[in-house]
C-alpha cells in the first residue's frame, strides 16, 4: 500500500507530467484561459488516463512484449514494434467509446466533458503516461495508480495555470510578450516551483 | 485562399508562420528534447522528415479517405512512420534512442504533424503538401534549434558535447549556469524567444482582452 502511495505522490509533484516533462503543452496551452473549462478538461483527462494506461498494460503484456504470446504457442515472437500503433489506437478507441457511452448513459456529464473528448486523442500526456508505463515495466496495479497520479497531475496544472491566467489579464504586459510570450514565462515559474518538490524522497 | 507557391509554402512557416511560436503547436518535445544539441538535432530531422512524408501520404489519398474516418487513417499513416523513424533510431544511434526515450514516440501525438495533414494536405496536391511538411518541419527545428545551443553552450559549456568553454571545475574560468539544463529555463527561453519574433514581426501580437485604464492623478482641491 506504501509503494503505490508514494508511486501516486511522485506521479502528482516529482514528476509532473505537464510541469517536468512538458506533455500535452498544446492543449495546456490552448485551453487555459478560463478555470471552468480548464478543470473541465484536467477531469477528462484524469478519467481517460486511469483507464488507458492500465488497459494498455494488459493488451502490451498480453501480446506485445517480448515472449508475451508464450500462452498461444508462440514463444519466440517479438510484437513490441507495433507497440506504438496499437497504443494510439487503443486511446482513439478509448475515447470514442468514452464519448458514446458518456452520451447515451451521462448526458450532463457529456454535455460538461463533450467537446474535450476528441482533443484528448491526440493529448501527448496521454500518449506520453503509456510509454513511461512501457518504459518502466509497470506491473498492472502500479500501471492504475501510475495512471491515476499523472492524470491528476496535468489536471491539477492546467486548473493552476487558468486560475493565473484569469489574474494575467488585468496585468500591464509588453506588447509583444502579451499572449503567449508571458503564458511560456508563467509557466516557466511554475515549473520552477514544482521543481522544490525534486528533493523529496519517497 | 489565394494560390500559393512553392516557394511561399516552404518559407512562410520559418518566421512568419512559426509552429512554436505563433500556431502553439508542438511544444511538448520543443522543452522536453534541447538540453543538448545532439538530441535536438535528431529530433528536428526525425520530426522533419516525418510532417513532410506523412503530408505527402495524406494528399496523395486524400480523395479517397471518408472524412468519417480521417483521423484514424492519419493517425495510421503518422504511426507507421514513426515506427520507422523509431526502429532506424534503435538500429543505428541506440544511446541516442535511449536519450530520447520516449520522445519518438510522441511524435505521433505532435500536434504539428497532425495539423499539418489536417490542416494543409488533405486540401492540397501532394507536391505542395510535402513542402508544407518540410516548411512546418524546418520551422520547428529552427526554434529547437536555437534553444539547444543556448541550453548547452551556457549550461554545459559545450557544443555537441565538445568544450568551447572552459567551466570552472575542469580548470577554466567559465562557471557554468546550471538553470539552464532544468526544465523552466526551456520555457522562459521560449517565451523570450517569441517575444522577440514578435518585437521584429509586429502583426503577431495578440492584443489584450482587456486595456489599462490611464492612470489619473488626484489634484489636491
Amino acid at each position: 500500500m506504501e509503494h503505490y502511495l508514494s508511486l501516486f505522490i511522485r506521479a502528482v509533484f516529482i514528476e509532473n507530467m505537464a510541469l517536468a516533462f512538458f506533455l500535452g503543452m498544446c492543449t495546456f496551452i490552448a485551453i487555459s484561459k478560463k478555470v471552468e473549462t480548464a478543470i473541465g478538461l484536467g477531469i477528462a483527462v484524469v478519467v481517460v488516463q486511469t483507464l488507458v494506461v492500465p488497459l494498455n498494460n494488459l493488451v502490451y503484456h498480453t501480446f506485445l512484449a517480448d515472449g508475451a504470446l508464450a500462452w498461444a504457442g508462440l514463444p519466440d515472437v517479438d510484437l513490441s514494434f507495433i507497440g506504438l500503433l496499437s497504443f494510439i489506437g487503443i486511446i482513439a478507441a478509448t475515447v470514442q467509446i468514452l464519448e458514446m457511452l458518456l452520451d447515451k448513459y451521462v448526458p450532463s456529464l457529456y454535455n460538461a466533458l463533450g467537446v474535450f473528448l476528441p482533443l484528448i486523442t491526440v493529448n501527448c500526456a496521454i500518449m506520453g503516461g503509456v510509454l513511461f508505463m512501457v518504459e518502466r515495466d509497470y506491473t498492472f496495479g502500479e500501471s492504475v495508480v501510475y495512471g491515476l497520479g499523472s492524470g491528476f497531475s496535468w489536471g491539477l496544472a492546467i486548473a493552476l495555470l487558468a486560475a493565473i491566467r484569469e489574474k494575467l489579464k488585468y496585468s500591464d504586459v509588453p506588447e509583444g510578450l502579451q499572449g503567449l510570450g508571458i503564458t511560456f514565462i508563467t509557466i516557466g515559474l511554475m515549473s520552477l516551483g514544482f521543481m522544490s518538490f525534486s528533493g523529496v524522497q519517497l | 485562399m489565394a494560390k500559393l507557391t512553392p516557394k511561399e509554402v516552404l518559407l512562410n512557416p520559418l518566421f512568419n508562420n512559426n509552429p512554436i511560436a505563433l500556431q502553439i503547436l508542438g511544444i511538448c518535445s520543443a522543452l522536453a528534447v534541447t538540453t543538448n544539441l545532439n538530441t535536438a538535432l535528431v529530433m528536428s530531422v526525425a520530426l522533419t522528415l516525418v510532417t513532410a512524408f506523412s503530408n505527402l501520404f495524406v494528399s496523395l489519398i486524400r480523395a479517397q479517405i471518408p472524412s468519417s474516418i480521417r483521423m484514424i487513417v492519419q493517425v495510421v499513416i503518422i504511426a507507421s512512420l514513426v515506427i520507422v523513424v523509431d526502429q532506424t533510431l534503435k538500429a543505428f544511434a541506440y544511446s541516442l534512442s535511449k536519450q530520447l526515450s520516449v520522445f519518438v514516440g510522441l511524435i505521433i501525438t505532435n500536434c504539428i504533424v497532425m495539423g499539418r495533414a489536417e490542416g494543409f494536405a488533405m486540401q492540397n496536391p501532394p507536391f505542395l503538401s510535402f513542402l508544407d511538411g518540410l516548411g512546418n518541419g524546418l520551422g520547428y527545428s529552427l526554434v529547437l534549434i536555437a534553444v539547444g545551443v543556448v541550453r548547452e553552450l551556457f549550461g554545459a559549456g559545450k557544443l555537441f558535447g565538445i568544450t568551447i568553454l572552459q567551466p570552472v571545475t575542469e580548470g577554466g574560468w567559465y562557471q557554468p549556469n546550471g538553470l539552464l539544463l532544468l526544465p523552466p529555463s526551456a520555457f522562459f527561453l521560449i517565451g523570450l524567444l517569441i517575444w522577440g519574433l514578435r518585437e521584429w514581426k509586429r502583426e503577431q501580437v495578440e492584443h489584450t482582452q482587456f486595456k489599462m485604464a490611464p492612470q489619473v492623478r488626484k489634484e489636491a482641491f
